[in-house]
C-alpha cells in the first residue's frame, strides 16, 4: 500500500509539471467554473429551465474536452514509460506490478479530477457569495456524472495503454476511440433507425451503452427532468427507465464499466511482457 | 548458484530470440556478456529481471521466479540501463522512490554518488532527465552500488561517462565484496578485462561461447 500510494504521488508530482495538465486545468476547469458559475448562482434567481441552452452547450463541450484529454493525456501513462525505458528502470526496483499499475491510476485519476473539484468548489463559492439557497442535488449528482465519466475514460486509457507498446499507436487508438463513440455510433444508430428494419428499443439499448451518450442524456435529465432537448427517445426513456433509474445508471453504469476496463489493462500488465 | 537460466526460449513474433540458453551466475562471479546488436543480450537480462515471460524453460534468481516473486527477486539485483532513461521527476522524488521501494540508505546514495563526483545536493530539486547525460549514468551508478545488490547488471554502463569518471566507476568496482556479482553487456572487453574472470558469447540467440578467462 505504500509503495502504491508512493508511485500514485510521483504521478501527480510529474503531472502537475507537465503542459498539458495546464492546458487540461484551464480549459476544462474553466468551463466547468463558467458551467457552475452561471448555472448553478443564476439558477437560484431564475431557475434552470431558462438556461438550459446554455448548459445544454455547456455539456456538449464537456463530452467533447472531458473524454479526449483523459484519453490522450493517460493512454501514453505506462505506453510512454515502456517506449522510453523509464518503465525498464522504474521496475527494476522491487515494487509489485499491482501497487505500480494501481499506484500510477490512481496518481492520474486524482490528477484528471482535481481541476473539476476546484471548478466544482469555486462554484459553489461564487453561487454563496450571491446569495439565495444552491441546487446542491443538482451539484452532487453533476459531480458524480463526472466523476464516472472521467473514471470510465481513465480506465479505458489505461487499458489501452497497457496493450499497445507504442505511444504513437496508443495515441491514435484513443482518438479512434474517442471519435467512434463521439459520433460514429451515433451516425451509425441514426442510420438502422431510418432503415426501420431494427427495432427502435434495441437502437436505444445500443446508444445507452455508450458512455458518452449515457453522460449526455444524465447531465440534460439535471436541468430539464422531461429530456424536451433530445426529442421522442424520451418519452421511451422515462417511461422504461423512469427518472430516477435513469439518472442511478448514467451515474453508476461507467463506473462499472471504468472498473471492466481497469481490471482487463491490470491483467494485461500482469500477463504480458512488460518491455 | 545465485542464478540460473536453464533452456531458456523467447520468441517474438515467431522468432527465437533466445535460444534454448542454459548458464549459470553464482556468487562472486564476474561476468562479461558479449556479441552482435540482435544477439539477445538485452533480452536476456530483462528475462533475468523478469520484463519477459519467456515461452520454455527456467529462470530462477536466488531460488525465486522473476515473474511470480519479483519483490524477492528485484532486492538482489542492481540495474544499469545503457542509456539513462528519461525520468521527469526530480532527483529528490527519485531518490525518495528508491529509498521507500528498496530500503536504500539515503545516505548511502549521497556517499556513492561523491565517489563519482556527483554534487547531488546541488541538484536535488533539477528533474532527472535535464541533467547531463554524464550526470544522470553516474547517478544511475551511484544508486546501484548503493543498493549493495547481490548481482549488478550493467548495460554498457560508461557509454556517457567520460575518461575520468569511467576510471571512478572502475575503481568503485574493484573495491566490490567478494561475493557480490557482476554482469556486463559489453563490446569492449579491453575495457573490464581486470574486472572479469568470465565472458559469454551470444549470437543469434544462443551462447556460443562460454569461458573462464
Amino acid at each position: 500500500m505504500k509503495n502504491l500510494l508512493l508511485v500514485a504521488y510521483l504521478d501527480i508530482k510529474e503531472s502537475l509539471r507537465s503542459k498539458w495538465f495546464y492546458v487540461y486545468a484551464i480549459v476544462f476547469g474553466g468551463l466547468m467554473a463558467l458551467f457552475f458559475v452561471t448555472g448553478v448562482s443564476d439558477s437560484v434567481v431564475m431557475g434552470f429551465t431558462g438556461l438550459s441552452r446554455l448548459l445544454l452547450v455547456f455539456i456538449q463541450v464537456t463530452i467533447i474536452i472531458l473524454p479526449i484529454f483523459i484519453l490522450i493525456t493517460t493512454v501514453k501513462s505506462i505506453s510512454g514509460d515502456r517506449e522510453s525505458n523509464v518503465l525498464e528502470y522504474m521496475l527494476s526496483f522491487p515494487i509489485s506490478l499491482t501497487h505500480y499499475y494501481w499506484g500510477k491510476m490512481l496518481g492520474r485519476f486524482l490528477t484528471v479530477f482535481l481541476p473539476v473539484i476546484f471548478a466544482l468548489i469555486l462554484g459553489v463559492a461564487f453561487g454563496i457569495a450571491k446569495g439565495g439557497n444552491l441546487p446542491w442535488a443538482m451539484i452532487s449528482l453533476y459531480s458524480a456524472l463526472l466523476f464516472a465519466m472521467c473514471f470510465v475514460f481513465l480506465g479505458i486509457a489505461f487499458f489501452v495503454s497497457t496493450l499497445v507498446k507504442s505511444s504513437d499507436i496508443a495515441v491514435g487508438s484513443s482518438f479512434m476511440i474517442w471519435i467512434i463513440l463521439l459520433a460514429f455510433i451515433d451516425i451509425a444508430l441514426i442510420g438502422l433507425m431510418l432503415q426501420g428494419r431494427v427495432s427502435d428499443g434495441l437502437i436505444i439499448s445500443i446508444a445507452l451503452t455508450n458512455p458518452i451518450e449515457v453522460f449526455r442524456i444524465g447531465a440534460i435529465s439535471l436541468f430539464d427532468p422531461e429530456l424536451t432537448v433530445i426529442g421522442p427517445v424520451a418519452y421511451y426513456l422515462l417511461d422504461t427507465l423512469g427518472a430516477k433509474l435513469l439518472m442511478f445508471y448514467s451515474i453508476f453504469y461507467p463506473i462499472i464499466l471504468g472498473i471492466f476496463f481497469s481490471f482487463m489493462g491490470y491483467i494485461a500488465f500482469k500477463k504480458k511482457d512488460l518491455l | 548458484m545465485f542464478v540460473n537460466v536453464k533452456n531458456v526460449t523467447k520468441k517474438f513474433l515467431g522468432v527465437n530470440v533466445l535460444d534454448d540458453v542454459s548458464f549459470d551466475i553464482n556468487l562472486g562471479g564476474r561476468i562479461a556478456m558479449m556479441g552482435p546488436n540482435g544477439a539477445g543480450k538485452t533480452t536476456l537480462i530483462r528475462a533475468i529481471l523478469g520484463f519477459y515471460h519467456i515461452d520454455e524453460g527456467k529462470i530462477e534468481v536466488n531460488g525465486f521466479d522473476p515473474i511470480k516473486d519479483r519483490v524477492k527477486v528485484l532486492p538482489n539485483i542492481s540495474f544499469i540501463p545503457q542509456l539513462p532513461p528519461p525520468i521527469k521527476i526530480s532527483l529528490e522524488e527519485m531518490i525518495s522512490f528508491i529509498t521507500k521501494s528498496a530500503n536504500i540508505s539515503r545516505e548511502m546514495i549521497f556517499e556513492e554518488s561523491n565517489k563519482m563526483d556527483l554534487n547531488l545536493k546541488k541538484n536535488l530539486h533539477k528533474q532527472f532527465f535535464k541533467l547531463s547525460g554524464g550526470m544522470k549514468q553516474k547517478l544511475l551508478i551511484a544508486i546501484a552500488l548503493s543498493k549493495k545488490s547481490s548481482l549488478l547488471v550493467f548495460d554498457e554502463p560508461t557509454a556517457n561517462l567520460d575518461p575520468k569518471a569511467r576510471e571512478h566507476f572502475y575503481k568503485l568496482l574493484e573495491k566490490l565484496d567478494e561475493d557480490c556479482s557482476t554482469l556486463f553487456i559489453t563490446h569492449r572487453l579491453d575495457e573490464i578485462k581486470g574486472l572479469v574472470n568470465r565472458q559469454i558469447y551470444m549470437d543469434l540467440g544462443k551462447v556460443i561461447e562460454d569461458e573462464k578467462i
